[in-house]
């Protein structure tokens, strides 16, 4: 069975990936940091305090979250992270996108070819829906088609 | 959003296409907050938080390259963030240092363009640019630009001036164009507050573990933190800075805090007490048991919990004057009780190099040296971003540096027993 939530769209674009869901904050930094430093072609997050994607892959994934936390960095990591081509297929917050997560997707969005969606504003009953592995469906007005 | 005629030129390239670009990426920012205008940055100095030449951030020197090949430079002088290394002045091995080389193989280059965009000076590379030693202390009110969540939050909440949470590339665009979206803590109605903290434990607790619960709590939002002017009085002196500096740090790097205030102490809660809170906002009681509880949540992620410590770092963010020396009498003191000579794990206090050129002038810097205690100004989460180094057991009073690294947290007091083997003093 299909649902559809209806977002504002922060960065435009189309993608269909799997659904990976983080109910804390995302912190980006801490994320990201290792697979950086390390090249790691998957993008395992390296959060030890996100219990929810410690050591899963990144890459390609429908990253589906409440807000993003942490450090100033973050909206640097995310735009490396998308100018080397290590995305994830988009970006979903169930709340009002936060400064750090704007400025990533926006330079990403402006500065590097990467195509990953962003779509904030989904709402809380988006992220107590989502579940890890469901298929999702972004469209370009932000419309998310999530498949259970 | 509403530009001003020379907004708008700039926009539509007058002065190029990388400006014209550099313009639209802020408008596209401010947008995405409902932002209905910019206005000009009237701090005199900026900040920026990349400070660091890591091979693998390639991309982030390539647009530097292209902005500074446009001709563009900052508007205003600025400070960065800390270095990453550091080899004269921090315990590693040669392969440590060796990795680190190859890490930060873009250092040289980064540091070349900070220079061209207008850094202050080689020294201006410390997380805590506010202090007096450093000479970036914007005043209240004032407009900024500025990235590194410790500062923005110390620069909004103690000092009272204006700054949102912006990320690096974004502060620096910023300070291009001289001038930012104005929303969030711009605005008066971004700065009221969204939480109530009562502050009801048995004594002072941590700063960096208060300023984690309240981080993990809030998230993003604005508290009004009532019952800390028990303990740290009604008057911003050297030591509440020093205690609100860590603690917002803490808020900012396990939450995302970017300002706080302090019933009867920071500016604008003197001013506009309890009218600052938002009607209906929930309330977070902060005891012992909600502080130990806090402590006893953090994952370890060494392979050998019962490991010895091989390194510590203090000085996340970078530490003051007179904590340099508070911490120099400590050491001795607990030393001294516990009949040791020196510090028994090898040990760094970070701080700004025109702090540290301060403490150099004092007799407390030869006796912290004498006690076996490293000082330096590099980063220390940088640092530890070695997997030569991440994969031994460090420890830390920054609650900061356990978030972004393998680093165990201890609060001060028992890293003190830790360093010095007196088990009275820890108490």
């Amino acid at each position: 069975m299909s649902k559809i939530f209806k977002g504002r769209v922060i960065a435009s674009g189309t993608a269909k990936a799997e659904a990976l869901v983080s109910h804390g904050g995302f912190n980006t930094l801490a994320s990201y940091q290792t697979p950086m430093l390390l090249g790691d072609k998957q993008v395992k997050c390296s959060d030890q305090n996100n219990p929810d994607l410690y050591k899963k892959p990144m890459r390609g994934k429908a990253l589906c979250l409440p807000e993003t936390i942490g450090s100033t960095t973050g909206g640097m990591a995310l735009y490396t992270v998308c100018a080397t081509g290590k995305q994830p297929a988009c970006m979903l917050f169930s709340k009002p996108i936060d400064t750090l997560a704007a400025s990533g997707a926006i330079l990403a969005a402006f500065w590097t070819d990467a195509n990953m969606p962003v779509i904030d504003e989904l709402g809380e009953e988006f992220l107590a829906y989502v579940q890890d592995g469901m298929m999702i469906e972004v469209a370009e007005d932000g419309t998310v088609t999530v498949d259970g | 959003m509403n530009l001003t005629p020379e907004q708008q030129a700039l926009l539509e390239g007058s002065k190029g296409e990388t400006m014209a670009k550099v313009m639209k990426t802020l408008v596209a920012f401010g947008d995405a907050f409902n932002a209905s205008r910019m206005i000009p940055i009237t701090s005199e100095y900026g900040h920026t938080v990349i400070s660091f030449g890591l091979g693998l951030m390639k991309p982030v020197y390539e647009l530097y390259d292209k902005i500074l090949s446009a001709g563009e430079v900052s508007s205003q002088k600025f400070s960065a963030d800390p270095r990453p290394t550091e080899k004269e002045n921090v315990p590693a091995s040669f392969l440590q240092n060796l990795v680190c080389d190859v890490m930060y193989s873009q250092q040289g280059k980064l540091e070349d363009q900070l220079k061209k965009f207008g850094i202050m000076s080689d020294d201006a590379y410390t997380c805590t640019c506010y202090l007096p030693e450093v000479g970036n202390t914007p005043k209240r009110g004032e407009i900024l630009a500025w990235a590194e969540s410790s500062a923005v939050v110390y620069a909004n909440s103690v000092l009272g001036a204006r700054c949102n949470r912006n990320s690096g590339i974004i502060e620096m665009m910023c300070s291009i164009a001289g001038f930012v979206p104005e929303f969030g803590f711009l605005t008066d109605e971004g700065r009221k507050a969204d939480w109530i903290v009562e502050l009801k434990t048995t004594k002072l607790p941590d700063a960096q573990l208060f300023g984690s619960a309240v981080g993990m709590k809030v998230l993003e939002q604005v508290p009004y933190i009532k019952g800390l002017d028990r303990y740290l009085g009604t008057e911003l002196n050297d030591a509440a800075c020093t205690y609100l500096k860590d603690f917002g740090a803490a808020t900012a790097s396990n939450g995302s805090v970017g300002l706080y205030h302090i019933e009867n102490l920071t500016p604008e809660a003197v001013d506009f007490g309890e009218s600052l809170i938002r009607e209906g906002a929930p309330v977070y009681v902060v005891d012992d048991a909600e502080i130990e509880r806090v402590k006893n949540s953090y994952p370890c992620i060494w392979k050998n919990l019962d490991a010895k410590p091989k390194l510590c770092f203090m000085g996340c963010p970078h530490m003051t004057y007179q904590q340099l020396i508070d911490w120099t009498i400590r050491v001795e003191e607990g030393l001294k009780n516990a009949g040791n000579k020196k510090v028994l794990i090898p040990t760094v206090f970070t701080a700004a190099p025109a702090v540290l050129r301060h403490f150099e002038e004092t007799e407390y810097a030869a006796r912290l040296k004498a006690v076996g205690v490293h000082t330096a100004s590099l980063c220390p989460l940088m640092f530890m971003n070695n997997p030569l180094v991440k994969s031994q057991p460090v420890i830390t009073s920054s609650n900061k540096l356990r978030t972004y690294s393998s680093a165990r947290f201890y609060p001060e007091m028992e890293l003190l027993t830790m360093l010095t083997g007196d088990k009275k003093e820890g108490k």
